[in-house]
């Protein structure tokens, strides 16, 4: 069979692809992270101009498309005389965009905890960033968890899009095998089935860490489409 | 500032694509996503889960190696169609799985109520489903769908792997010329931006048109 | 509301009656500074705390506030919700932060295992006095509460209220804001009668509730007389 003899044969390439992507996915949500979270923080209680170069922020890079992001801070950076990498920029154009997504999930969930718990922490005293610190974000984040799971499988599927800035990850190596062996439907068949698998597996542990994080008493929060 | 000008009918004519694409991806999504909708929730254990399953497919697929399979695929069936429409094939074919998810969820919140209504004057179930629970579930999907428009006409850039001359391979044919990405790229997320809010406020506006007076909803 | 003025001494329980909408949340809310007042002074022991460079989270450390909801942290046991004031704001140790806790969910009535209990996995009644219990913590000077038992099933109040009477008795600075008058005939010193904004009557509780002076608070207690078992014959 066309597909096992492939798999066979190539799997080194495969693996290979597979594992750039996991990587491409895995930094840009990390780094969507440590840009949305701070980003959500300042849209909702900063001072007036802040807030509005947030908003800002969020809107431009959900207005537009990835690639073209991508395309921006590949092709249009040096122009400016900022130079990055492939793949650089490409992990900087999965985690800035995934930025601006991630930044409107957790104002959602911190817009869902009830306003009375931030009463009843500054009312025991507590200053608006202690109150944030220990009771908003505790709750915000586990209303979070069905939100980063689309966005975890976003990332993995998106990341496919860095093939047209040349990154080599699992398309990628769809290309190079396919040009090899011209079984293209055969190569990106397995692609395919592969990248099902990894978002089957990050929905499947999601739902894991959902249960194992839940409040005692608490319903966990069912598919969540924010 | 000259020299944009005269690309600008390079730009349009990429625009036009766009547009063409992202009208004919989302059809075809609406399709799919009712018919799958519908055979998820009111048919039969075995259908249902082939409809889940299918459902799941055309979620977890990328959509660049959806085109590839669909560009490199058809040729063996005997088909074999332009990169634009194997294009507008892989986004109607992704949309209809995130279109029957929209349609899923709003049907859920309608309940069952109506459907037993319906079938107890002796309706059938899909014809229950095509004249009493369909209108409304639209009705109530507007706001989700809105952004799924959106979404759509942002993935038909990625017909740029397949060539199609949708607006991002016009004017990476253009920067090829002039060698001023910054300035055309910046253009072209302009032009995408001001169809995105151009499209959220119709949406608005529709949803405000024909929706059930007392029923906010939406299927956020 | 268009201008109150109040003054409560130490040990004093004074309770605020009259219909919804009258200001009475408001002005407590104003009193713990979670809403601002657009004009006028609060003095809480000689010191006023709306003044320009007051702390503001200083000052809640004194005002103790207990909600209509409850507002427990959803996210900690009852014991960690009355000690995480202790230990982030008062910066107390765990080991004397838990001691306190648990004295003064004892004070409430929430004992043994009950304590590791989260607030979806306690009644109504269960989870309103581990409130009462995370203010007291605090050791404030003076204890607000806000309607505390109108979100209650009415076979729970009670455990509630005897909680509050308690409270009272021991000569806690209470102002509350009830529709209680059992408990309010019970333990208040003062009954304070706000309707539209502004203090219309004020007085002693046999005083106020048996010869209501103004016709709106004459209404007002009219109203509920029947369902808060003041007879028709204690009227005359």
């Amino acid at each position: 069979m066309a597909i096992l003899d492939l798999l066979i044969q190539y799997w080194p390439l495969f693996l290979q692809g597979f594992e750039t992507t996991l990587i491409l996915a895995a930094t840009g949500f990390l780094l969507g992270v440590a840009i949305g979270l701070p980003t959500s923080i300042l849209e909702t209680y900063a001072s007036k101009i802040v807030r509005w170069v947030a908003i800002a922020y969020v809107e431009l890079i959900r207005g537009t498309p990835m690639l073209v992001q991508l395309f921006i801070i590949y092709y249009a950076l040096p122009q400016l005389g900022i130079r990055f990498d492939a793949m650089t920029a490409a992990i900087l154009g999965l985690g800035i965009n995934s930025g601006a997504y991630q930044a409107e999930y957790f104002r959602g969930a911190m817009q869902s905890v009830q306003s009375g718990q931030m009463d009843a922490a500054i009312s025991i005293g507590m200053t608006r960033a202690q109150a944030l610190l220990n009771v908003i974000l505790a709750q915000s984040l586990r209303l979070v968890i069905p939100a980063w799971t689309n966005e975890a499988v976003y990332l993995v599927q998106y990341s496919s899009v860095v093939y047209l800035i040349a990154v080599v990850e699992l398309t990628g190596i769809g290309a190079i095998i396919g040009s090899r062996t011209f079984q293209y439907v055969a190569v990106y068949s397995i692609i395919a089935l592969i990248y099902l698998a990894t978002t089957l597996f990050i929905v499947k542990s999601s739902h894991s860490i959902e249960r194992r994080t839940s409040i005692p008493g608490l319903k966990s929060s069912q598919e969540q489409r924010v | 500032m000259a020299a944009l000008l005269s690309y600008l009918p390079y730009l349009l004519t990429g625009f036009y694509y766009t547009a063409l694409l992202t009208a004919g991806g989302l059809a075809l999504g609406f399709v799919i996503g009712i018919l799958l909708a519908f055979a998820e929730i009111y048919l039969p254990a075995p259908v249902r889960g082939v409809a889940a399953a299918i459902d799941q497919v055309l979620r977890g697929i990328p959509l660049i190696v959806m085109f590839f399979l669909i560009y490199f695929g058809l040729p063996y069936a005997g088909i074999t169609f332009p990169p634009a429409v194997a294009a507008a094939l892989g986004l109607g074919l992704r949309s209809g799985g995130y279109q029957s998810q929209i349609f899923r969820s709003t049907l859920q919140s309608i309940g069952t109520g109506q459907l037993e209504a319906a079938q107890s004057i002796g309706l059938g179930r899909f014809d229950a489903y095509r004249h009493i629970l369909l209108p409304q579930a639209i009705r109530l999907s507007i706001p989700a769908w809105s952004n799924e428009f959106t979404v759509v006409l942002k993935d038909t850039s990625m017909a740029y792997a397949l060539g199609v001359s949708e607006l991002l391979k016009q004017a990476a044919n253009i920067v090829a010329i002039t060698l001023e990405p910054l300035q055309i790229y910046l253009v072209v997320a302009a032009i995408y931006l001001i169809a995105s809010l151009v499209i959220n406020r119709g949406m608005n506006a529709i949803y405000e048109r024909v929706k059930m007076p007392g029923l906010g909803g939406g299927a956020n | 509301m268009k201008g109150v003025s109040l003054k409560i001494d130490k040990g004093e329980t004074k309770v605020i009656i009259g219909p919804s909408g009258g200001g009475k949340s408001t002005l407590l809310r104003c009193i713990n500074l979670l809403i601002r007042p657009d004009s006028g002074q609060i003095f809480l022991d000689g010191e006023e705390i709306t003044g320009e460079h007051v702390k503001l989270s200083e000052v809640r450390t004194e005002i103790g506030f207990v909600f209509q909801h409850f507002n427990l942290f959803m996210h900690l046991n009852a014991l960690q919700n009355v000690k995480l004031g202790l230990t982030k704001v008062k910066k107390m140790s765990e080991r004397s932060a838990e001691a306190r806790a648990l004295a003064a969910l004892q004070d409430v009535g929430i004992t043994g295992d009950l304590v590791n209990h989260y607030p979806a996995q306690l009644s109504g009644g269960q989870q309103q006095r581990v409130g009462i219990a995370r203010a007291l913590a605090m050791e404030p000077k003076v204890i607000l509460l806000d309607e505390p038992t109108s979100a209650l099933d009415p076979e729970l109040i009670g455990e509630v209220l005897r909680v509050m009477e308690h409270l009272a008795e021991s000569g806690a600075t209470m102002l509350a804001v009830t529709h209680e008058i059992g408990f309010a005939r019970k333990v208040a010193d003062e009954i304070i009668f706000m309707a539209d904004g502004v203090v219309t009557e004020s007085g002693h509780p046999e005083e106020l509730f048996l010869k209501p002076k103004q016709s709106r608070t004459k209404k007002f207690l009219g109203s509920i007389t029947e369902l808060y078992g003041v007879s028709r014959e204690d009227e005359n």
